[in-house]
């Protein structure tokens, strides 16, 4: 076993409102340049939807992640053979059209505009040019347009579905959506750093953020192909490629990332993962349809005597086996096993993982009678007659007719796997089902107890589950350990040989001069 | 004046070249093909190939004439050869035009154009011609080149210059020879510095990368004895 440890990441979808203060937040602190005016490292997408850039998630025309060829895998679109031949250029990168053409508006006209019969305009100019500019593109062009025949249709997860599944799903009174907040996934298997011919991009050892290093970046543009999810972006400016940093210096002090820091919702939660670096390869290669089983397997338990061992004995602090314990990830994905890789056919072993959101899919309404016997005492005080129901007759009688097809939440989260996908839905209603029966009371405790039997929840672990979704606290949702940058000094040099030097950086010794 | 351009200016060209590329590197952050297909990739596509093919295989012939001036050809060979570098000079030629045309007519390109891009692109451009020009006038290259070049260049490499071997020689050649170590002293200036960092060790790498800022494992074992703590922690 070689143990290292893995910041990870959960973004919970039912709790995501889509008003991008993540993506602001990070806007303003890394890609507010020239050049990188386009890169959104956090960008929040409608879905179903295209995505930034369009259709990210098709990759018979990106050709991004691994593939795989026999017992092992390859890179789809770059790696050393084809990198290498397609040096001169690359056939498979995006260009900026397929994200977007950054803009301004020239608003000192509405100042300076001499007077006129006609009121004055602020016309969009191109950040690139700086010529006028029809704008047929921006940030979130097709936030909240679900539904619309540009946009949700042509997303690329919709074409595992037939014609008429797809009609269901856009019939106007049944027309739903939700949000994918996506940040750089810093794989366990990045195909990023696979692609790089510099050998550029990196993952660092202690922690697992992937990096790119600016001075041995030479602009060969195969990273940008590589990553399946588009995360890596190519800075015209510099002609160096740049990413998603997970807000490293912010870590290093005990700071949660700036999009997670922000988040409104309070749907993101960061905490460490152990895993066994020895069993990527095999992992990684995998059949389809165990790729997220193995991938879970990967991480292991903090708690066992033998990984702690191990750990220890691989030079894991205690402090980060102690980070591991408490990490709400490994509850999240290994405990309660509700949250799910995105996309993780793409074979990069994402260590970004998304509880599945049920609001859009689930939402029936009814009114209620307010001389219900059964109501708990504080719903009859509610003015508003209208519950969200989910009391059907059969407990999980709509996970199978939602509304979005279970075919296509699969396609995103499952690796096409339906039955694991209704298995998480199920949790997640069996634990409303539990709430209600305790809030409302219009669910007997017979039903409540039934619907978490089923799913194999017991109350403790509902109840937990429940808090760690719900009532959350900042110490709660972000478990960073501490990156012992002290020890990291004694490593580069000893300090004992720069005593009597002066002062910091760079340091002589004072001696006397000639 | 032959003195100069023969005897001294390659030695200029040279050092700062040498000098030049060395300090570029240290610096670092401004070693970058950059690449401007991100903003248009489709003329990019007929230019930036045939002309890195051709400019490779043109380059190499010359390297490989210079090294070993004593392989001789003649009959079939001799015009094979010939017709094979005059073809990879004109692709080159034809690659590096569409890419100028690119370059200054494309609005996105222009913007990330600077006069160190058009002074190459224009002296590349120059130089090809010449080349081309020398080829079809002053035919059979591939058989005088070894004879009436080699000494002088041989001589320019092994810090003897020989001026006299080259002062017989017709105008276009000498320009020829000029252009060419000019491209040499432009190349720390211009990002031609981009062809010294060819990514070939990229072939012979692990495809992932790790990088540690410390041993983990002797930092933490309390019977590391201090002066071995001290070590740059070995990657991957």
């Amino acid at each position: 076993m070689n143990i290292r440890s893995q910041m990870s990441m959960v973004f919970h979808l039912d709790k995501c409102l889509g008003c991008h203060t993540c993506t602001v937040a990070c806007k303003n602190i890394w890609t507010d340049r020239k050049g990188a005016e386009y890169m959104w490292f956090n960008n929040v997408e409608t879905k179903p939807g295209t995505g930034y850039p369009t259709k990210w998630e098709d990759q018979e025309l990106y050709k991004g992640g691994w593939e795989k060829k026999g017992n092992s895998i390859e890179l789809k679109g770059a790696g050393k053979l084809k990198g290498l031949l397609n040096i001169f250029h690359n056939p498979n990168l995006p260009v900026i059209d397929d994200y977007y053409e950054p803009f301004t508006y020239k608003y000192l006209n509405l100042i300076e505009s001499p007077q006129s019969d006609v009121q004055p305009v602020a016309r969009a100019v191109s950040l690139i040019t700086g010529k006028p500019l029809d704008i047929k593109m921006g940030p979130n062009w097709d936030d909240d347009l679900s539904g619309t025949p540009d946009y949700a249709r042509k997303d690329p997860n919709l074409a595992k579905l037939t014609p008429a599944e797809q009609e269901a799903m856009f019939q106007l009174e049944q027309m739903a959506f939700y949000y994918l907040p996506r940040i750089c996934n810093h794989c366990l298997n990045p195909a990023c750093v696979a692609s790089c011919p510099s050998g550029a991009i990196y993952k660092r050892g202690e922690d697992g953020v992937v990096l790119i290093d600016q001075n041995v970046c030479k602009a060969w543009r195969m990273c940008i192909t590589a990553c399946p999810y588009k995360k890596t972006y190519y800075n015209w400016s510099t002609g160096k490629s740049e990413k998603c940093l997970l807000c490293f210096p912010r870590i290093e002090v005990g700071e949660a990332p700036a999009c997670m820091h922000s988040c409104v919702g309070r749907i993101r939660y960061l905490g460490v993962l152990l895993y066994d670096a020895d069993k990527i390869e095999a992992y990684a290669s995998a059949d389809e349809k165990d790729l997220i089983s193995s991938q879970l397997d990967i991480y292991l338990d903090p708690f066992d005597p033998k990984v702690i061992a191990e750990a220890k004995a691989n030079g894991i602090a205690d402090s980060t086996i102690k980070a591991a314990q408490a990490s709400p990830i490994y509850k999240f994905v290994k405990e309660w096993k509700i949250a799910l890789p995105l996309h993780a056919e793409f074979r990069t072993l994402p260590n970004l993982f998304y509880v599945p959101p049920m609001l859009p899919v689930m939402a029936t309404i009814s009114q209620n009678t307010n001389d219900n016997d059964t109501l708990h005492e504080k719903a009859k005080a509610w003015d508003d007659s209208w519950l969200y129901d989910t009391s059907l007759d059969e407990i999980f009688g709509n996970i199978e007719n939602m509304r979005f097809p279970l075919k296509y939440m699969a396609s995103l989260f499952g690796a096409g796997d339906e039955k694991l996908m209704a298995e998480k839905l199920k949790k997640l209603m069996a634990i409303r089902i539990y709430r209600r029966h305790i809030t409302v009371g219009d669910i007997s405790k017979e039903k409540s107890d039934a619907a978490l039997a089923e799913v194999g929840l017991d109350i403790p672990m509902a109840e937990a589950i429940y808090k760690m979704t719900s009532l959350a606290k900042f110490d709660d949702r972000f478990v960073i350990p501490a990156a012992h940058r002290e020890e990291a000094i004694e490593m580069l040099e000893s300090t004992a040989d720069v005593k009597g030097n002066t002062g910091f950086g760079w340091t002589p010794k004072p001696a006397r001069g000639i | 004046m032959d003195g100069f351009w023969f005897g001294a200016f390659p030695y200029i060209a040279l050092t700062l070249f040498v000098v030049g590329t060395i300090y570029r590197y240290k610096v670092g952050f401004k070693y970058s093909s950059l690449s401007s297909q991100f903003l248009e990739s489709s003329h990019f596509q007929k230019g930036s190939v045939p002309f890195h093919v051709g400019i490779l295989v043109v380059f190499f012939a010359h390297l490989i004439a210079l090294l070993f001036p004593n392989i001789s050809f003649g009959g079939h060979m001799l015009v094979s050869m010939e017709t094979l570098m005059l073809s990879f000079s004109l692709i080159a030629f034809v690659g590096l035009a569409i890419l100028f045309y690119r370059r200054i007519t494309n609005q996105r390109v222009l913007m990330v154009t600077n006069k160190m891009d058009i002074a190459i692109e224009v002296l590349l451009l120059i130089q090809f011609f010449i080349g081309i020009y020398i080829t079809v006038s002053l035919k059979w290259g591939s058989a005088w080149y070894a004879s009436d070049m080699v000494p002088y260049l041989q001589s320019v490499f092994t810090f003897h210059p020989d001026v006299v071997a080259i002062s017989a020689s017709p105008l276009l050649i000498k320009l020829h020879v000029v252009f060419a170590f000019l491209i040499v002293l432009l190349i720390p200036f211009s990002r031609l510095v981009h062809f010294l960092v060819a990514p070939l060790h990229y072939i012979t790498r692990p495809y992932q990368i790790v990088r540690w800022n410390w041993n983990p494992k002797t930092i933490r074992d309390p019977n590391t004895p201090w002066k071995d703590a001290v070590q740059r922690p070995k990657n991957n």
